[in-house]
């Protein structure tokens, strides 16, 4: 992996410097993470992983949506094959749980594979449309008689959770809890470097210009793809630890709604940026809850207005409200990057 | 041959409150250049408005045109105190702004007016046409309805001046502020339009889906599919598109043994997805050729 050749002089110092701080800031968040099992305990906890989970499946519409410049509706379909994935080698099987999370990752990375292929021919609100299809389509599949004595049809499957090692003195909530937080540490850092390596400029190039990646010898096609299977796999690894953390998994729990949900998270976080995610699924699982709480009749309204006030604030989400933030910060500095300024006028 | 013909007339009964919620989706799409997720709400809203207008008293005529006219005023106010502020902003942005719009007039609805079904009355009775079972007046009386919108929007963006002018600025908004043109309120007025189509619709589809806060769920999702299966930029292209998602999940769930009843939903979905892998611009859209 080179450096891109363009910013190699000038701006390295700064550079090296600004990464040094933010990967004591990831660092920081990671350690914050890891000791608040210390403090937190059963529904708070299972709800931080909650958080945890939906931020993985956001980061996976993030890669292609942000990325790649693909919309997606169906991403709730995703999960749902995840978590299925996930419910049946556990219960049906007899699998353990741990196998279930790359099985669910491979079973999602064939599937959108193999479902971005026909998606190449389709652009924006067209391909919006084929996506929400699969995403109203999947929980019809689940309920279908055909299927039920596999997917128990409207029942759903109930899944064990996963008990802890017995060499690790934690409960099964605090164990779920490390679980999702090693997996969603070990899946981010992936994405990160996924992101910043030649492929990863493949990928953004498409989404910039499609004709102009293609010219400098891009297989946008191949690229497409296989950036589809990627985020199906992030979302459906996300779907394999949701039904383990919820210990349930029916057909209505994988509507279209939650996909609309994923990509009020993505927007909320910041579209293109990996740290948005989380805070994605924090907006996501709390937000409607607080809602909930100030009113029950007029939850929705509630819910509807925090999310107006919030884009009206942080239009490209609560990354570039960051970025902005420390943009702003940074003027102040005595000596700014030359670089960066020239980069800003208009 | 008989139970085939009897199917497609149902799907045209269907049809037709698809292809009245898809011209309302097309009419906004070409005004905006988004997809308004909250078209529906927006319609189910001026439904209840017009059904609180009939409540107290007014006559179905005098509510209709007042609950159309209080939503054209509506459209304008959203997208001015709304949307305008939000046009710089990214797309998905402005996704998430009709997301939000849409779970407002939902939550907001059944505050006001429960959620309880409510019937809406019709100007056209229930009666049975030419003494057949599968289509009422009712559902006659919708799609003569949208056809006659269709036909007065093609007059009015073909044959008048406001229409061209409406037409060039979403088509070209730099250019069309060079030639004069107000872009903004060219907008808004494609809001307002959008939003008093979209009382017609609601107002045409309550008798027969009932009028509840969530009544236009699935058919927005049904309006969406039509819409896109006939282009989106193509008004025309929208109405047939709603006709036939509404024939192809009736004759779907008819003729697929096993399968069909069940999965006539999918089932529409995939023929759908199947007909824009052939036409990615769906059936009667154009192109639209950009320059790198």
């Amino acid at each position: 992996m080179t450096a891109p050749l363009s910013t190699a002089g000038v701006a390295r110092p700064a550079r090296a410097w600004r990464l040094d701080r933010r990967h004591a800031a990831v660092a920081a968040i990671v350690v914050v993470a890891a000791l608040i099992p210390l403090f937190a305990r059963g529904f708070a906890l299972f709800q931080l992983s909650q958080v945890m989970i939906y931020g993985l499946a956001i980061l996976g519409l993030n890669l292609l949506t942000g990325f790649n410049g693909q919309f997606s509706l169906g991403h709730s379909a995703f999960y749902a094959i995840g978590a299925y994935t996930a419910a049946l080698l556990i219960e049906r099987c007899g699998v353990n749980y741990l196998w279930t999370l790359p099985a669910a990752g491979g079973v999602c990375f064939a599937v959108g594979f193999l479902f971005g292929l026909p998606a190449l021919r389709l652009q924006n609100l067209y391909l919006a449309l084929a996506t929400f299809a699969l995403a109203v389509a999947m929980p019809q599949l689940l309920k279908f008689h055909g299927l039920e004595g596999i997917t128990g049809g409207v029942q759903g499957l109930v899944v064990d959770q996963p008990d802890p090692p017995a060499f690790l003195p934690l409960d099964s909530d605090q164990w779920m809890y490390y679980l999702t937080l090693i997996v969603v540490i070990l899946l981010f850092a992936a994405a990160a470097n996924l992101v910043k390596s030649r492929t990863g400029r493949a990928i953004m190039a498409i989404r910039d210009n499609p004709i102009a990646a293609a010219a400098m010898g891009i297989n946008t096609a191949l690229y497409k793809s296989l950036t589809f299977g990627v985020s199906a796999l992030y979302t459906g690894v996300a779907g394999a630890l949701g039904a383990m953390a919820v210990q349930f998994v029916a057909p209505d729990s994988f509507t279209i709604f939650l996909s609309v949900s994923l990509l009020v998270g993505l927007v909320i976080g910041g579209v293109g940026s990996i740290p948005g995610c989380l805070f994605g699924g924090l907006f996501v699982l709390y937000v409607p809850n607080i809602a909930n709480a100030l009113s029950t009749g007029l939850a929705g309204a509630i819910y509807g207005v925090i999310l107006l006030v919030v884009i009206f604030v942080m239009p490209a989400g609560a990354a570039g409200f960051a970025r902005l933030a420390l943009a702003r910060l940074g003027r102040r500095r005595p000596h700014p990057d030359p670089l960066t300024q020239e980069g800003r006028s208009p | 041959m008989e139970l085939l013909i009897q199917q497609i007339v149902a799907g045209l009964a269907t049809g037709g409150i698809y292809a009245c919620m898809a011209l309302a989706v097309v009419m906004i799409y070409q005004a905006i250049d988004h997809l308004n997720f909250a078209q529906g709400e927006m319609a189910m809203f001026s439904t209840f408005i017009a059904w609180q207008l009939i409540h107290m008293g007014l006559p179905y005529w005098v509510a209709f045109a007042l609950a159309a006219a209080v939503s054209f005023v509506g459209g304008i106010v959203i997208e001015r105190v709304l949307f305008k502020p939000l046009h710089n902003a990214p797309i998905l942005s402005n996704l998430v702004g009709f997301i939000a719009l849409f779970s407002v007039l939902n939550s907001s609805a059944g505050y006001l007016w429960n959620y309880t079904i409510k019937e809406f009355p019709t100007p056209f009775g229930h009666k049975a046409l030419f003494g057949s079972t599968l289509i009422d007046t009712h559902e006659a009386g919708m799609i003569v309805v949208t056809v006659a919108l269709l036909g007065l929007l093609y007059v009015f963006f073909r044959g008048t001046r406001l229409g061209l002018a409406m037409r060039a600025a979403s088509a070209n908004p730099e250019s069309a502020r060079l030639v004069g043109i107000r872009v903004g309120w060219m907008t808004a007025l494609g809001w307002a339009m959008a939003a008093a189509i979209g009382a017609v619709a609601g107002m045409m589809i309550a008798p027969v889906v009932f009028l509840e806060p969530n009544m236009m769920l699935g058919v927005l999702l049904y309006g969406f599919a039509g819409a896109v299966l006939g282009g989106l930029n193509s008004p025309a292209g929208a109405v047939i598109g709603g006709f036939l998602v509404g024939i192809i999940e009736n004759l779907a769930g008819t003729f697929i043994p096993y399968v069909g009843r069940e999965l006539k939903l999918t089932l529409a979905l995939i023929v759908i997805v199947a007909v824009l892998m052939v036409r990615p611009s769906g059936l009667f859209g154009r192109r639209v050729v950009s320059r790198v």
